[in-house]
């Protein structure tokens, strides 16, 4: 009874006409990453409705990789926050960012996101990076489709140049267990004192 | 009254509905011979299970719910015993805003508001605070708004088509609806700059007037644009699948529709005749010739139908404004709102004045109030607008018809289906921004 | 299909039988664009006649401003005022579009709660006002037994101003959430960015977890109530919310 015959060792046959190329895994991990990451857009206001026509005919979304949205946050890499975001919605953004699993990252599309835009009164967060991490901000009331298909290809370089070396990569913000926040109290104050114009426009009056 | 009732028939050449109009049950279980198989009750209902209801959460972040409106359901199996709907998640204060913003700076606002019918809500504030001021505005002005707000009703009910048939399972019609969305928006953009937030009017005018090039791109997109919702119709109105999934769902009869305050194609699918234009004109909208559509079911499936048929009168207004558009000024000749124009700011004493105390005051109408409602996509659209002579109004008050509209959910859901929740909350056309403001 | 054939304004097939607005005026000429509308003054609503005569004393005021009638009424009469409206045969109010409240910035003038009614059949319009003096408690009528569309509107304006509906079956907040704290947002002494600092309202709102939001009347319906732990079930029945 003799033994069974090794299998062959060569796992890449060099002398067959098989292409074959040698790479950081690092490239080749990120190259992956960035063509095929499922947006899970959230949706609140009028910037959802230009992302619905990102994502539709003209501009196509689907070229750059992003053919299959996720709408659950279980199954997403990166959440674009399309629209406004009021206090009472600041918990569900928190907590949809929460499931969703690394590697994510997240798009802040429009002036509202980004900053509270227009809206510098009671009810509007000022700025969503108040409550989850941004990676790539998209300015414009509401961007153009071109605006966010930039936005998104700036991510898309992000997403190539990261090293797996990095230590703080994909490191999950914990918030401050009293406050529930990632910043300093005093800088959300600060960060969202009215600018420019709007500090004219604090009496209803005149 | 030229309402003509569009009778609203289903024929049907693929299978889906039975003799009588009603959805054909699917045998669940068929033997050899096809022959249907009866399924025996299990001896006995487990116990626990009697009379227990489930409690299942929609939303506030769910792709059907269009926005973020929460849908917290009881429901017996699947079927809905109640449903308790929860809006507020996009209140952002629009009407305090307003309070503190010159009425030429509020319009932005009204972009933003109902965003999908922003050229429509810019005219309709523009007609209120008008009245404010008790500004007649022009003739050439009356029409371009009259083109401004048929525009608007396209393009809004074209994302609810888009959006309702990505709901209910029909992926096609969403990228044609955007496909023509996009040459309306090409036309925006040629006339006022903005794609999607156009703040196209000011109180005693518009923001411009049409360029070159404008009316021969509107008149192509009148002769094309009917041959594409002849295509989505054909493609969907006789679909076994969207009727199935439409007809004899969230069923309002007249008078429960009148009373729980719906508007638009809401109220009119129910079958009552009641349209804005109509009956309150403004905008000089008693000299055309439309019709209004009205239904007969109240069903999803006549509000459905409803839609289809305003794409169609809204393209024939459209044409028939075109042909009356009349040459000459587009801002009234008032100084009191409208800016004189640079060269004369500049040289002539009286219009610097005019220009200065515009700019740094802000035009004051009289004290008074007004209610101007327009017919928006949605239904009836009202601005309230309370003066007291300072150049803030004292109170802006947006009537928002899909408010209203939602809040007859709970009635409408009842005993219904989880699934048919979906398409009903997608036929009363919803807009988040509008909702909770 | 004409009116016929139908019976309580359904037809033989199920469907309804149409209700055509403008139906009660017969035919008249069609309504048309007002123009050259005066500020005050004009013919007011012809309602007015007979609601003077049905109600001489709770008619406080009748104005005509930029065209629309505009009748002060008596708080404690206007429940009353809109039933005669919405059911009198010849007036048939039976459209309400709008209910709301108006604070002035001169705090010396009454809180005002506006009421829009349309009648589809005879194409009117009317506003009804109620003058809620300062001090006063701030409490009407709730109209919700009249119009079932009044529910959310009424809400509404408890919610923006605290202005309380008697009658109303569930009037709770409904734009800011339930435990929303820093008052009510368009009364006028409510500044536009809040009571509190930003980081404030911040964490407010998200110490509250999504997932323990549901109020007891939606936990009871599941009988998830009955599981819940004993002192969440003390919480939730003393009024207190999960997530607080
Ligand atoms: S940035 Fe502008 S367009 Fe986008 S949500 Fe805000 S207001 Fe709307």
């Amino acid at each position: 009874m003799g033994l069974s015959p090794r299998p062959d060792t060569r796992l890449i046959d060099t002398s067959s006409n098989e292409p074959w190329i040698t790479t950081k895994l690092d490239a080749f991990v990120n190259w992956g990453r960035k063509n095929s990451l499922w947006p899970m857009p959230f949706g609140t206001a009028c910037c959802a409705i230009e992302f619905m026509a990102t994502a539709a005919s003209k501009y196509d979304l689907a070229r750059f990789g992003m053919e299959r949205q996720a709408f659950s946050p279980r199954q997403a890499d990166l959440l674009i926050c399309a629209g406004r975001v009021p206090f009472k919605l600041a918990p569900v953004l928190r907590r949809i960012w929460q499931q969703m699993p690394q590697p994510k990252w997240c798009i802040s599309m429009g002036a509202c996101a980004s900053t509270g835009g227009m809206f510098d009164n009671y009810a509007v967060v000022q700025g969503i990076d108040s409550i989850i991490p941004v990676d790539v901000y998209v300015p414009g009331c509401p961007p153009r489709p071109e605006g966010l298909l930039y936005g998104i290809m700036m991510l898309q370089k992000k997403v190539a140049n990261e090293r797996s070396g990095d230590p703080s990569l994909r490191n999950e913000m914990e918030p401050d267990p009293d406050t529930q926040l990632y910043i300093p109290p005093s800088v959300i104050d600060e960060v969202s004192e009215p600018f420019g114009n709007s500090i004219h426009q604090t009496r209803s009056g005149l | 009254m030229a309402t003509t009732k569009r009778t609203v028939e289903v024929e049907l050449s693929t299978t889906g509905l039975d003799a009588q109009g009603r959805p054909q049950r699917v045998p669940l279980a068929v033997d050899e011979g096809g022959n249907v198989l009866t399924m025996e009750a299990p001896l006995g209902i487990e116990p626990d299970l009697s009379g227990e209801h489930m409690l299942i959460n929609l939303g506030p972040q769910h792709p059907a719910t269009h926005g973020v409106l929460r849908l917290v359901l009881e429901l017996d199996g699947e079927t809905v015993v109640r449903c308790i709907p929860h809006v507020g998640y996009l209140h952002c204060g629009f009407e305090k805003i307003g309070e503190y913003r010159q009425y030429n700076q509020i319009i932005p606002w009204t972009d933003r508001e109902d965003y999908l019918n922003s050229p429509g809500n810019n005219v309709a504030f523009a007609l209120g605070a008008e009245r404010l001021f008790g500004i007649d505005i022009t003739e050439r002005c009356t029409v371009l708004r009259v083109i401004a707000c048929e525009l608007s009703r396209i393009i809004s009910h074209l994302v609810w088509l888009g959006t309702t048939c990505i709901d209910i399972g029909a992926f096609t019609p969403f990228l044609w609806a955007f496909q023509q969305r996009e040459e309306v928006y090409e036309m925006l953009e040629m006339w006022i700059g903005a794609r999607l937030t156009t703040s196209l009017t000011r109180v005693g005018g518009m923001g411009a007037d049409i360029p070159d090039g404008f009316t021969e791109k509107l008149s192509a997109f009148v002769r094309g644009f009917p041959k594409v919702v002849d295509e989505i119709d054909r493609v969907i109105t006789r679909n076994g699948i969207w009727v199935g999934r439409t007809v004899g769902l969230g069923v309002m009869s007249p008078e429960e529709a009148v009373n729980y305050g719906l508007s638009g194609p809401m109220v009119r699918a129910s079958g009552v005749a009641y349209d804005v234009r109509k009956d309150f004109p403004y905008l000089d909208y008693e000299t055309y010739d439309f019709d209004v559509p009205v239904g007969t079911n109240g069903d999803v499936y006549d509000r459905f139908l409803v839609r289809m048929e305003e794409l169609r009168q809204s393209t024939r207004i459209l044409d028939q404004a075109l042909k009356r558009l009349p040459d000459g000024p587009v801002n009234v000749d008032d100084h009191r709102v409208i800016l004189p124009p640079k060269s004369k700011a500049t040289s002539d004493m009286e219009s610097m004045i005019h220009h200065f105390k515009q700019v740094m005051e802000g035009p004051r109408p009289s004290t008074g109030e007004c209610y101007v409602a327009v017919e928006s996509p949605k239904g009836e659209k009202g601005y309230y607008m309370v003066s007291d002579g300072s150049s803030k109004p004292v109170r802006w008050r947006i009537r928002p018809p899909s408010f209203v509209n939602l809040s007859a959910i709970p009635r409408m859901v009842e005993g219904h289906l989880l699934s048919d929740v979906i398409a009903i909350n997608a036929s009363i056309d919803i807009v988040m921004g509008e909702i909770d403001r | 299909m004409t009116e016929g054939d139908a019976v309580n304004g359904v037809n033989r097939d199920g469907s309804f039988a149409p209700v055509i607005a403008g139906s009660a005026l017969g035919a008249t000429a069609a309504p048309a664009t007002p123009r050259n509308v005066p500020n005050r003054g004009g013919a007011p609503n012809e309602s007015i006649e007979p609601m003077r005569q049905q109600f001489a004393t709770a008619v406080r005021r009748v104005d005509v401003v930029w065209g629309e009638t505009t009748v002060v009424v008596d708080p404690t009469r206007v429940h009353d005022v809109i039933r005669w409206l919405h059911d009198d045969p010849s007036q048939r109010y039976d459209y309400l579009s709008d209910v709301t409240a108006v604070e002035f910035r001169d705090l010396e003038q009454p809180l005002e709660v506006v009421w829009h009614l349309r009648s589809l059949p005879y194409r009117r319009f009317i506003r009804i006002k109620v003058l809620l003096e300062r001090g006063a408690a701030l409490e009407v009528p709730s109209v919700w037994d009249i119009y079932k569309g009044a529910d959310w509107l009424e809400r509404e304006c408890y919610d923006m101003f605290g202005i309380k509906f008697a009658g109303h079956p569930d009037l709770r907040r409904l734009l800011m959430w339930e435990q929303y704290n820093e008052g009510f947002p368009l009364r006028k002494d409510f500044p536009l960015r809040g009571r509190f600092s930003r980081s404030e309202q911040l964490r407010q709102a998200l110490a509250a977890n999504p997932e323990a939001r549901y109020s007891k009347e939606e936990l009871s319906i599941a009988d998830a109530f009955e599981d819940l732990p004993a002192d969440m079930r003390r919480r939730l029945t003393t009024g207190e919310r999960t997530g607080e």
